[in-house]
């Protein structure tokens, strides 16, 4: 059983409490960056753990932090809780049953980059996970440990939470600016990138909750701890959402680098009724079909790795299909899920994903014309480096990887 | 006067106080849910309302009620149940699950029971696929999840709240004879 750091609450009873997470070492980290080390120091350790984004991305944090102007102020700090990848559900784990290391990690990506003012962006459907956390922070701030002159140093911090209400694309770190702002989510045009012209115009970081949630390890323990999880490139702990035709769903925190199959075999406990498994989608709806062979089962999941097999790790909400899915009916359900959530601002994604779904409700129907599995591939690959967000070209990888790897799922479909 | 202020002077102004001064369109979207909290949707007077506080036009407001998912702007039913049918769940019967649902209350995803009580939809994912089928009810503003379900399960639970916000409503227009005045 390796050690839990993210997911600590399943060993400590009560961690959502600020009294238990006090007695677990928790705010330790937050005192000791406050009282006795400088923002470049928090910054520069960061650096060195290796630390990549766990959205989605992977990018470095520490360096992502970096590339804020120390010429305009104020600066802003932005935690991304809107949690809306099909597969996913770390975040939503963390936040309910450890608020508080998130919180602390928030607090201390704040202290980085100066910022006095920090809002958590939680989508609409955690309306009740919002009203704890707003609980949690009254909590910090009676502490002490949120509000003015900190630990009697000349450091001011607050947090606000900003509800969504039911839209995928504002987890696209710019239409989640927007959003918060009182308009509707759509990305915005970059460059500006946020860490120059983010939260109202301002110098803004923004952080996935997974991400944050590991800060108070790399300053608890220090960055040299940290690498010597996971790999070389790829350091720390991941949680990975497994989802699908397995006998045992949920969260598992790992070491980055541990493979698919001990992912699915060993902590999934294998296919239900023990039937072959067909593909792995390691992204979510975002993610290529990728075939379950023996070599993609044994790939490390981890940044390097993954894109080898054809996609990214993503957010690693691995989704795992078995000989009794059709790909043709799930590319239904993605195209479909991508049509619904398109924000409908560049062209390729509006009417992309509107024909893509088209053509798999006439494939899925039985009034497929001839001809329309290559037209579905071709509205795909068009669609691909033309749109304004990663949205547009996440919604053609499992059209595209289904095609291509499972033709004869879709040519099932034709002869009913 | 602005109703929505009149009624709700501190739940404004705290809202307001997250923002920096200069940014109040900031405010739509959390005095937006407090509309909805209250009402159950939101009413075009609300939306001008909501409009005069964060200081923007209605349509501006408008575009965002239609943008997002969870801002209604009629009543619907005062339950809405929300299944997710995305693929993660769909792959554990959620489709077959929503269906039953929808068959033994006697409408189509989408509808609403004739007593005006009961919406059934589908939605996307709700980040709970390990636990599918599952879904989440939205009466007003609050929002809980449902999870591990079966179609007997929902329905049970759906035919104990329907109950009890009949016998609510029964409740209310007896006091309402009693006293002669309406609630406000």
């Amino acid at each position: 059983m390796t050690e839990l750091f993210l997911l600590r609450h399943r060993e400590i009873p009560g961690l959502n409490q600020l009294s238990t997470y006090i007695e677990h070492g928790g705010f330790e980290a937050w005192k000791k960056a406050v009282t006795s080390l400088t923002p470049e120091e928090i910054t520069n350790e960061v650096k060195l753990s290796g630390l990549r984004g766990r959205g989605g991305a992977g990018f470095p944090t520490g360096v992502k932090w970096s590339f804020l102007p120390n010429t305009i102020w104020p600066h802003y700090v932005v935690a991304n809780a809107d949690e809306s990848e099909p597969g996913t559900f770390k975040d939503r784990e963390i936040l309910e049953f450890n608020p508080f290391q998130f919180l602390e990690g928030l607090m201390l990506a704040s202290y980085a980059v100066r910022a006095r003012s920090a809002y958590v962006y939680l989508r609409g459907e955690f309306s009740q996970i919002a009203r704890r956390l707003d609980e949690k922070i009254a909590d910090l701030t009676r502490a002490g440990y949120l509000g003015d002159n900190l630990f009697g140093k000349d450091y001011s911090l607050r947090i606000f939470t900003h509800l969504g209400a039911g839209a995928y694309i504002c987890g696209e770190e710019t239409a989640l600016l927007e959003s918060i702002e009182g308009r509707i989510g759509q990305p915005r045009l970059r460059p500006p990138f946020p860490a120059i012209e983010g939260l109202f115009q301002l110098p803004t970081v923004i952080n996935n909750v997974e991400t944050l949630t590991n800060l108070p390890i790399i300053i608890g323990k220090g960055a040299a701890y940290f690498r010597g999880l996971g790999t070389e490139k790829s350091p720390g702990t991941k949680i990975f959402s497994l989802s699908g035709r397995v006998k045992k769903p949920g969260n598992y925190e790992l070491p980055l680098g541990t493979t698919f199959r001990e992912l699915i075999y060993t902590h999934g406990e294998g296919i239900i009724n023990d039937v072959r498994i067909k593909a792995i989608m390691p992204a979510g709806a975002s993610s290529a079909l990728i075939p379950a062979t023996e070599e993609a089962l044994d790939t490390p999941m981890d940044y390097e790795s993954v894109p080898n097999l054809g996609c990214a790790l993503g957010s690693a909400s691995v989704i795992i299909l078995d000989e009794t899915v059709n790909a043709s009916a799930l590319v239904h359900g993605t195209t479909h899920f991508f049509k619904h959530e398109s924000c409908g601002k560049c062209t390729p994604c509006r009417e992309g994903t509107y024909w893509m779904s088209r053509v798999t409700d006439r494939i899925e129907s039985g009034r497929a014309r001839k001809g329309d599995i290559d037209l579905l591939k071709s509205i795909a690959s068009q669609m691909q480096n033309k749109c304004l967000c990663a949205l547009g070209e996440f919604s053609t990888v499992s059209v595209i990887s289904a095609i291509d790897n499972f033709r004869a799922d879709f040519e099932a479909r034709l002869e009913k | 006067m602005n109703q929505l202020l009149k009624k709700h002077p501190n739940e404004i102004e705290s809202i307001l106080a997250r923002y920096p001064q200069d940014q109040k369109r900031a405010a739509i979207m959390p005095l937006l849910h407090l509309v909805q909290q209250n009402a159950g949707y939101i009413s075009r007077e609300a939306m001008s309302e909501v409009a005069e506080i964060s200081d923007v036009d209605i349509t501006e407001v408008a575009s965002i009620v239609g943008f997002y998912t969870l801002f209604h702007d009629k009543q619907e039913g005062r339950i809405r149940v929300q299944v997710c049918t995305d693929i993660a769940c769909e792959m554990r019967g959620a489709r077959e699950y929503l269906l039953e649902v929808c068959r033994e209350m006697g409408i189509k995803p989408g509808e609403t029971t004739p007593d005006g009580l009961v919406t059934i939809e589908e939605v996307k994912c709700l980040a709970a696929c390990d636990r599918a089928p599952m879904f989440q009810s939205q009466i007003g503003d609050e929002i809980e999840f449902h999870e591990n379900q079966t179609a007997r399960k929902t329905l049970d639970w759906l035919r104990s709240m329907m109950a009890s916000m009949t016998v609510h409503k029964r409740a209310v227009k007896t006091a309402d004879n009693g006293d002669g005045g309406s609630h406000d």
